[in-house]
């Protein structure tokens, strides 16, 4: 088990950018559709939707290294 | 003082604490449920800049400032107590809410009115993100060793039951006026919100008649208290890592089934499967009311064979189902699954006269309406309106009855037709077992984890690291259902198939519950802290 949480660590390592990769384009994308009247209140939605999941995926990433550091194989 | 000798006071702990939670979560659902007239009230949407007001409402107050009130009203919990704490964000929230309640419209004030109700929404969702965390880890603090899932599992029932009685407030004031009063500018949509001071009011003068927790008030008299919980809270690896593990592994899923359950179910009933206001609600209302015992039998369930493993089949179980179940929901309403009556006697269509459009004097609506009734007693009322442009503008001086097709330029070839339905009694029912079954997975995930996180924390920073990943998970991950749920919709619309894929918004709870299940199912553990003074 401690290694599937070692090895499932760098999982979540990886998987962490690759969301924020995902989400920056697809605001670049919905922004760029997005129609004259509606761009601002587009920009306004993505802008606030990264700046959250900005640091949640921070927090993924460390998430893995701890996994992957076995910090998790005895809890309290 | 112990509590478990004392059942009474227990009694009166959970009573307290969950009165004002359930109130708080009210305050927090009514400007949800009534967003559409509160936009058009507040935010109109030819009125530019005010939309991005909205959206910074409707946005901001649940992804940032909730989580952000975690950390405020955690800290102060962890610093001066858990009592005077969420007195304070209880005060907050319904002097928030009432006030909404008397903001005048854009129409009145201007401006003023949509940065009043901005300001004033943003502070339910600060008042919001540091309630949660004080109750369940007041109650938490009260209960008896052996007894805490049981306990807490009341205040999980809270967020349920405000969500029921936003709900069955709104229906009964909306029941008893016409959509006309109910939406006008000081007409019953506001009701909801006055309402809220009487209930703030009650709940203030319960609180106050209680003491502080019992863990908290020895480490206070031991001089023990954190100093600085946010540092101690994330600043420490030791307990960082367990701020994660709760996040990525039990509340990320929980806050997607949650929000699944209760919000999407809604708005899929209503926006895709088209069933009518009323009935839509009613759906929601009689499954929330049969499935709240099971936040306490699970909660209860959880003290005996561990908190995970509930949690984890809630998740599994949401995984699996959602998908068959949503495509059942399309299939009790479809039309094409009924007999029609075909009596003429039984067709009901009326025409209306032409509506002339406010702006533009060349423009004409022909609206009608069309119900069709079938077998099973289920009536679905069509809402046909055609477009037609005129050579010269309307003057208003020719009777609109004397048009004739000389005078129509252009009439849209396709009229744009708007579907209302009411389900026979069957098929309600049908939906209701559906709803029900999601909302049980809900109380699956959701009653034991009060006692889970309460669990995984030290005493002196216990509010302040539980609340953070509890509003990450619901409030960021959670409410991003809807959105998500909608744009992934969005991305499977093609011109052969304009409608996309309904049912795809649904791989954003599922993905994230999937992740949450793995995670905790490889990284929690099921053992119960017996002993939560530490």
């Amino acid at each position: 088990m401690n290694t599937l949480k070692k090895l499932l660590g760098y999982v979540w390592m990886v998987l962490s950018p690759a969301i924020i990769l995902f989400l920056l384009y697809e605001a670049f994308v919905k922004i760029g559709a997005a129609t004259e009247a509606a761009k601002a209140n587009t920009i306004l939605q993505w802008v606030i939707i990264l700046l959250i999941f900005l640091p949640i995926s921070i927090g993924f990433f460390i998430f893995g290294k701890y996994a992957s550091q076995n910090e998790y194989e005895q809890l309290p | 003082m112990n509590a478990s000798k004392q059942p009474s006071k227990i009694a009166f702990v959970i009573g307290a604490s969950s009165v004002g939670t359930l109130i708080e979560w009210y305050d927090f659902y009514i400007f949800g449920m009534l967003a559409t007239i509160l936009s058009k009230q507040f935010f109109p949407a030819d009125a530019g800049t005010a939309a991005l007001l909205s959206t910074l409402a409707i946005f901001a107050a649940g992804f940032i400032v909730r989580p952000f009130g975690a950390l405020v009203f955690g800290r102060l919990g962890d610093l001066i107590g858990r009592k005077h704490t969420f007195l304070l964000t209880l005060v907050i929230m319904g002097g928030s809410t009432f006030a909404i309640g008397l903001v005048p419209g854009y129409a009145s004030i201007g401006w003023l009115a949509p940065i009043l109700v901005l300001i004033l929404r943003l502070l339910q969702g600060l008042a919001l993100g540091g309630e949660y965390g004080g109750a369940a880890t007041y109650v938490a603090e009260h209960a008896p060793a052996g007894q805490r899932g049981f306990w807490t599992s009341w205040i999980q029932t809270t967020a349920t039951l405000g969500l029921f009685l936003a709900l069955g407030v709104i229906i009964l004031i909306r029941s008893s006026q016409g959509v006309d009063q109910f939406s006008a500018e000081w007409g019953g949509w506001r009701y909801p919100f006055w309402i809220s001071i009487l209930l703030v009011g009650v709940s203030v003068l319960i609180r106050m008649r209680m003491s502080e927790s019992p863990m908290f008030s020895k480490l206070k008299s031991e001089g023990k208290t954190s100093t600085n919980p946010l540092k101690e809270s994330f600043g420490q690896k030791a307990n960082f890592k367990m701020v994660l593990l709760a996040l990525f592994g039990a509340v990320m899923g929980q806050g997607v089934v949650w929000y699944t359950g209760q919000f999407y179910a809604q708005s899929f009933i209503e926006t895709v499967c088209k069933i009518e206001f009323i009935q839509s609600r009613n759906i929601m209302l009689i499954a929330i009311l049969m499935a709240t015992p099971c936040f306490v039998l699970f909660g209860w369930l959880s003290d005996k064979i561990g908190r995970k493993w509930i949690m984890l089949t809630g998740m599994l179980l949401a995984v699996l189902t959602y998908r068959p179940i949503y495509k059942e929901f399309i299939n009790i309403t479809a039309a094409s699954k009924r007999v029609q009556i075909l009596d003429n006697r039984l067709t009901n269509s009326q025409s209306a006269f032409p509506l002339i459009d406010g702006k533009d004097k060349t423009k004409l609506y022909l609206k009608t309406q069309a119900d069709t009734f079938y077998l099973d007693g289920s009536v679905f009322r069509y809402h046909i309106t055609d477009t037609m442009i005129l050579k010269a503008p309307m003057d208003g001086s020719r009777p609109m009855t004397l048009i004739n097709p000389d005078m129509i330029q252009y009439q849209s070839p396709k009229p744009n037709v708007v579907v209302e339905k009411t389900l026979g009694s069957a098929a309600f029912w049908d939906m209701v077992w559906l709803v029900f079954i999601q909302i049980v997975y809900v109380t699956m995930v959701y009653g034991p984890i009060a006692a889970f996180l309460v669990e995984m924390f030290p005493t002196k920073i216990r509010y302040t690291s539980m609340s953070l990943p509890y509003h990450i998970g619901n409030g960021v991950f959670g409410g991003l259902v809807p959105f998500l749920g909608t744009l992934i919709v969005e991305f499977t619309k093609t011109s052969d198939h304009p409608a996309g894929d309904v049912l795809a918004g649904l791989w954003y709870p599922i993905g994230v519950a999937t992740v949450c299940l793995v995670i905790g199912a490889v990284y929690l553990t099921n053992k119960i802290d017996k002993n939560v003074m530490d």
